[in-house]
């Protein structure tokens, strides 16, 4: 039976040629995974040899995914692979566990008021910088997707993206299990009044409860409870907001917070922002 | 197959950028088959380059005088200082030959994911040079991408203390080139440097 080696266990049984070599009775689960299309928002981008380059991207459905772009450095497709553009991705690999390789489409491009805007600029720069470094990779935040997309939709004229920004950073807090408790005090249970949140639980304290210890606790920026901004606040949420993503998501990576992302709250007045 | 010397050139040789391994044997057989006219002229070149070559002290061009020809010519205009990425834009700016002020080469531009900071730039070096001849006009001559506009701003910053005008290069619509295949960022750059006409 040397020569059925290869053949199916039914073409086995009836002793005939087999009508599929076994190769093709791989698990489907594989088949799907090598190849999809999806959305994908620019995170990092680096040279590969001479002409290609190696993307990582934000991705609707499959996270934060890398893959070579073949001619990336090329004059076609280099203005297409900056932070924050948007585009469609077509992803190719031989098995699921490949680098494998990017086909691009351009969706959406940085508004060109943007590279005027020092403080924007920064801003994008540090969401695309700290998105990389916190997230893990081929692991789908459709959530985390859309509060991006909106937040650079917006950044080009929303009066409000500072504030925004800060608000993304919590939400990639929540996202990955470190989610803030900002709905009610801590100690006292009450809803009104929250200004400070514990640097250990990240639970909200009222002004009144957090008295006795209120040097050792984080100002509670109104915004974040409902109230109006302006740029003192954003300077605290960047600094409530630093403090819990170098301590939950990079430190036990042995990371520290993007240099962007230092540069934005230097920019923005929360120069200590861990 | 080639042993020894030869196969040693042909790995050198592709390792420069733009040449692969297949390149590299054409050129070395090329070069062996006419060692007088092509091997000993390359070589006593590669020689008299890797002895007389220097990084200008001042720009950070590349000459064999320091400073280069560009900071030595007394008919540039060194009131004004185009501030360009890498030595190979200095070197389009020149054949270009649109401009007559001097050069200050970066080495690069910031990037917080290839951990490149102000101190691995050439920023210190130029704030030096203001400092010790005060200039009109800084041109900020980077690339219209969010690094070189990062870095861009964070020179514009740095420059402030000098009071001298500092600007930046127009990004838009290329000579030569049509509306319909540009991108909507390029566009929307274009639009918004609009000049009057009349």
């Amino acid at each position: 039976m040397g020569s059925q080696k290869g053949y199916s266990p039914e073409a086995r049984r009836r002793g005939g040629r087999m009508l599929q070599p076994r190769r093709a009775h791989r698990p489907r689960r594989l088949a799907t995974s090598m190849q999809w299309s999806d959305e994908g928002i620019v995170l990092m981008v680096r040279r590969h040899g001479e002409a290609d380059a190696l993307l990582h991207a934000l991705t609707f459905e499959h996270g934060r995914h890398a893959g070579l772009v073949r001619g990336g450095q090329g004059r076609s497709q280099r203005p297409l692979l900056q932070p924050g553009s948007v585009l469609e991705l077509e992803w190719r690999a031989r098995l699921a566990e490949h680098l494998g390789s990017y086909r691009i489409e351009p969706k959406r491009s940085l508004p060109a008021a943007l590279l005027d805007d020092p403080l924007r600029l920064a801003a994008l720069g540090a969401a695309c910088a700290l998105f990389e470094a916190a997230l893990p990779e081929r692991d789908p935040h459709p959530r985390l997707y859309a509060a991006l997309r909106t937040w650079l939709d917006r950044l080009g004229g929303d009066a409000e993206w500072a504030a925004d920004y800060v608000r993304l950073e919590l939400l990639l807090l929540g996202e990955l299990g470190f989610a803030l408790d900002l709905a009610a005090c801590a100690l006292t249970g009450a809803r009104e009044e929250l200004a400070f949140v514990s640097p250990r639980s990240g639970r909200a304290v009222t002004a009144a409860a957090a008295a006795p210890y209120r040097d050792r606790l984080l100002p509670l920026p109104a915004f974040l409870v409902g109230g109006a901004s302006d740029p003192g606040q954003i300077a605290q949420g960047l600094r409530l907001a630093g403090h819990f993503l170098a301590r939950h998501i990079l430190a036990p990576a042995d990371r520290a917070l993007p240099a962007a992302r230092d540069r934005l709250a230097a920019l923005l007045g929360a120069e200590d922002s861990r | 197959m080639p042993a020894g010397p030869i196969e040693t050139l042909i790995r050198q040789l592709a390792r420069l950028p733009g040449i692969g391994p297949r390149s590299a044997r054409r050129a070395v057989l090329a070069m062996l088959k006419r060692p007088d006219t092509l091997l000993e002229p390359l070589a006593a070149a590669l020689g008299e380059c890797r002895a007389a070559v220097r990084i200008c002290s001042a720009c950070g061009n590349l000459d064999v005088t320091d400073p280069c020809a560009v900071c030595a010519d007394p008919d540039r205009d060194p009131d004004v200082i185009a501030v360009v990425t890498e030595i190979d834009d200095l070197w389009a700016m020149e054949r270009a030959g649109v401009f007559r002020g001097l050069y200050h080469v970066l080495g690069g531009t910031l990037s917080a994911l290839d951990g490149r900071g102000p101190d691995d730039l050439g920023v210190a070096r130029l704030l030096e040079r203001i400092e010790a001849r005060p200039v009109l006009e800084v041109i900020l001559a980077l690339g219209a991408t969010v690094e070189g506009q990062t870095t861009a701003h964070y020179l514009a910053e740095r420059l402030r203390p000098f009071r001298c005008k500092v600007t930046r290069i127009a990004h838009g619509v290329p000579v030569g080139g049509e509306l319909n295949y540009l991108d909507e960022g390029t566009l929307g750059a274009a639009l918004k440097a609009r000049q009057p006409l009349a």
